[in-house]
């Protein structure tokens, strides 16, 4: 029996990219299903009833929800190379940790980042900075987070790092980011966007810029 | 296999508690050290340098940080009973979905249920009462939500039972009124040692909450 493998995602969010690099790296062929988030389709409201949310993975019709889970999921079904998460239970435990640390600290920072100006943006922005250093530690003697090839953590970081942040600092106007504050990173970076599938995945720039400064634009204009 | 284990804990907490469950189901022998979080020690400090945060499991000198990740940690380097998580990758996602829902919701809700009054105190119960339904929807007919065995995600929820007897005495309801089936579950939990061991006394929890409001000056 042929494998049914559907993906609904949102083309700006991370955490359907993540989803769509995994499958794109283990070679799994999908249908592809874009999501407006402002009129969400009745088949996600149906698979996603609890967050209401995308990504949502329906493997032969069954619906696995929530980014990292869904990771996991398709590491756990699909075994051939590349192994997503480490093999030794300690390293599996501390890329789940630091895949936690991106999606609840380092993200909420981020939106701090864009959503303050001035002294607020400016603490925001020292702390992203501290995050991001201690994210860039883990890279230190590897050339990928995983190790000798990219990987679960490697994924997580590339997709908010590389696809979405440097987008957002682009449209703010600021530039934290810079290969001078982190060398490792960047590094890491360029064997990165080497790898073909990672380029296929990431968010179209232009377009995301202009996404990124009309949610900017509408929610200051609510806030008025 | 077993080596030295340490976990870094503080007694009501309901995160600490899934550790010493999972340890408790695996037999596993460990130091526990209870921690003042008013003056934490060196030792947590170094082990938890990102979170400062207990749980902390420490594991032949290297710390694991999270509890779900030490529930996870601790079903796959004792693998060879007491299973946790279940062999089939789909029912393995819907277990950590599930406990992922539970960390996103049921511990901020309840913590909302004795830190606010009024109108937040009310929608936070209403709210409460409404995850608290979906994850006893979930239990269908089962004696467990890991199906015929107690698993990961009755470890994830089951510590929040100690909590409950506050939530309804600060909330002014009654959680086996809207939900006898998790209830009945929790009882049924309760009956194992390993659980009935690592949960904290639900009264000394809620002198322990008292006592909290007055040190952080919440009427």
């Amino acid at each position: 029996m042929a494998d049914e493998v559907k993906l609904f995602g949102m083309w700006a969010s991370p955490y359907s990219r993540r989803v769509q690099l995994a499958l794109k790296l283990k070679g799994i062929p999908y249908e592809y299903i874009e999501e407006d988030l402002s009129n969400k389709s009745s088949l996600l409201l149906k698979y996603n009833p609890v967050h209401q949310k995308i990504p949502v993975l329906v493997h032969n019709g069954k619906p696995i929800a929530e980014s990292l889970v869904i990771l996991e999921y398709i590491d756990e079904t699909w075994r051939n190379n590349p192994v997503l998460l480490p093999q030794d239970p300690f390293e599996r435990s501390m890329a789940r940790f630091w895949a936690k640390f991106i999606d609840e600290k380092i993200l909420i920072t981020a939106r701090k980042v864009s959503f303050n100006t001035g002294k607020e943006q400016e603490q925001a922005i020292e702390e992203l900075t501290e995050q991001l250093k201690l994210l860039e530690n883990e890279l230190k003697g590897k050339p990928y987070f995983a190790g000798e090839a990219i990987g679960y953590l490697d994924i997580v970081v590339a997709n908010f790092l590389v696809f979405w942040f440097r987008n957002l600092q682009e449209a703010l106007g600021i530039n934290m980011f810079t290969q001078e504050k982190f060398p490792i990173i960047f590094e890491w970076i360029k064997k990165l966007i080497k790898i073909n599938v990672v380029e296929e995945c990431r968010i179209p720039k232009e377009r995301h810029l202009i996404y990124i400064r009309t949610r900017l634009e509408a929610l200051k204009s609510a806030s008025k | 296999m077993e080596g030295e284990v340490v976990l870094l804990d503080f007694w009501p907490s309901m995160f600490g508690m899934r550790t010493r469950i999972a340890l408790a189901e695996k037999q596993i022998k460990y130091e526990y050290r209870e921690e003042d979080l008013r003056n934490k020690s060196a030792l947590l400090l170094q082990m938890n340098p990102v979170h400062k945060k207990i749980p902390v499991l420490i594991h032949n000198g290297k710390p694991i940080c999270e509890s779900l990740i030490q529930v996870q940690y601790i079903d796959e380097v004792w693998n060879d009973r007491a299973p946790l998580l279940p062999p089939n990758p789909y029912q393995r996602a819907t277990a950590r979905f599930w406990a992922d829902f539970v960390d996103k919701k049921i511990y901020d809700l309840g913590g909302k249920l004795w830190r606010t009054k009024g109108e937040e105190q009310e929608a936070a119960k209403k709210e409460l009462i409404e995850c608290l339904k979906l994850l006893e929807g979930q239990l269908g007919d089962n004696p467990y939500f890991g199906g015929k065995d107690f698993g990961f995600l009755d470890v994830a929820l089951v510590p929040f039972y100690c909590w409950f007897y506050t939530y309804e005495k600060f909330g002014r309801f009654s959680i086996e009124a809207e939900c006898p089936k998790l209830i009945a579950w929790a009882k049924r939990c309760m009956q194992k040692e390993s659980v009935a061991k690592s949960l904290a006394d639900q009264e000394k929890i809620y002198d322990f909450v008292l006592h909290l409001k007055k040190a952080l000056g919440i009427e």
